[in-house]
């Protein structure tokens, strides 16, 4: 592909979904894109460039929106996990910790900042149930530039609308042009931190829910056991787990076992008696 | 099988709705804007309905109220979805009754999501 035919892709995609292709994602448009220029019965990605540029297809220009922003974060990612906080783990939160009432949430690879601040908003909600205690939540990534934007709680209009309810949105959106900016009542809940999982994971504490979903999967096997084993050591013994959907620990660390009948969430091996249940 | 009644009075727009719609398996009806889209539901009455805002004869805020005024017109859940962007608009769509709101331009992603939020999937 050109450099004009990137331009203007990175114009479209920007556009449309707030995506931002840089040239080191090139490779991501090969992979992404072939089996929709396939499946309109086209050859090449130039033929798709040439299409879109016209703006008449809008089924195309849907598809390759779609094809290109699968993997960027978002708000209330696949529901269940924030269900499940919500109703499950939270509750034995307060049980467990009525003595201390304070407790700590890591997010370990919090990109732009959907999941942290779809945690803040559940806590928000809870705020009556939490008067008098101390929720803190910690969210890092290896990003510093994700980092800076995920602060900055600026979201296009495609993102505020991916998983997140409209009646969130009035709550607690502000409206900037074609920007909407997450109130500083949610942001100020979230703190953010450089930090490489890979590197220095001891320096962020100790935490009693993690959730470090959709990670281990760009990672090879050492990589993933030395990942769990340092969310191991993060983690309070009774505390829980959540990975991602099609992630696991199982034949790759034993310290960290699936919780029955709770998809995604694992609890320490050696404490039968967890948050998780 | 769920049905979805699609208003919009942009024909490319119902083509792109149903193709996702349909992918997501609802039966769709089509209406090119609110005065159809009440003879519909006045025929059958849809479990969903992909509001448009700005089309000729009746918008769909006007579909809107006169849909939630009539017998059984409380039950289809209603999802807007239209270039109407802005905080007063999605207000006074909430307000009328509508369940969701879908800021144009959309995705199948944001159908779908928006669709599951509301129970509908």
């Amino acid at each position: 592909m050109g450099p004009r035919d990137f331009e203007f892709l990175k114009d479209f995609l920007q556009g449309r979904s707030g995506l931002v292709i840089t040239p080191d994602k090139k490779y991501l448009i090969d992979t992404r894109l072939l089996p929709v220029v396939h499946s309109h019965g086209l050859k090449t990605i130039p033929d798709v460039i040439e299409i879109l540029r016209c703006g008449e297809n809008e089924i195309l220009a849907v598809d390759v929106t779609e094809a290109m922003t699968t993997n960027e974060s978002l708000f209330f990612r696949d529901d269940s996990p924030f269900d499940l906080f919500r109703q499950q783990i939270l509750p034995m939160l307060l049980e467990r910790r009525k003595d201390k009432r304070k407790f700590r949430i890591w997010c370990a690879a919090c990109s732009s900042g959907q999941e942290p601040y779809s945690l803040a908003m559940i806590l928000h909600q809870e705020q009556n149930r939490l008067a008098g205690w101390k929720a803190e939540i910690v969210a890092t990534d290896i990003s510093h530039d994700i980092l800076e934007r995920a602060r900055k709680a600026i979201f296009t209009q495609f993102e505020v609308q991916r998983g997140l309810p409209v009646e969130m949105l009035l709550k607690h959106f502000v409206q900037d042009g074609d920007y909407w900016q997450l109130s500083d009542q949610i942001r100020n809940m979230v703190r953010f931190e450089y930090l490489n999982l890979l590197e220095s994971i001891k320096s962020v504490g100790k935490f009693d829910v993690i959730f470090c979903r959709n990670v281990l999967i760009y990672f090879d096997l050492d990589t993933k056991r030395s990942v769990l084993e340092g969310l191991r050591s993060a983690l309070v013994n009774d505390g829980a787990l959540f990975l991602g959907g099609s992630e696991s620990t199982m034949g790759i660390c034993e310290d960290f076992i699936p919780v029955p009948d709770v998809r995604g969430v694992y609890r320490k091996t050696e404490c039968i008696d967890s948050v998780a249940g | 099988m769920k049905s979805c009644l699609i208003v919009d009075d942009s024909k490319v727009i119902r083509m792109v709705a149903k193709k996702i719609l349909e992918d997501l398996e609802f039966e769709t009806i089509e209406a090119a804007d609110g005065q159809q889209a009440l003879d519909a539901c006045q025929a059958t009455m849809p479990d969903a309905v992909l509001l448009d805002w700005n089309m000729p004869v009746m918008s769909g805020i006007e579909f809107l109220r006169e849909l939630r005024a009539m017998s059984g017109g409380d039950k289809p859940i209603v999802v807007f979805c239209t270039t109407e962007n802005d905080i007063e608009h999605i207000q006074d769509a909430i307000e009328a009754g509508a369940n969701e709101y879908i800021m144009k331009p959309f995705d199948g992603e944001i159908i779908q999501a928006k669709f599951s939020q509301v129970g509908l999937l």
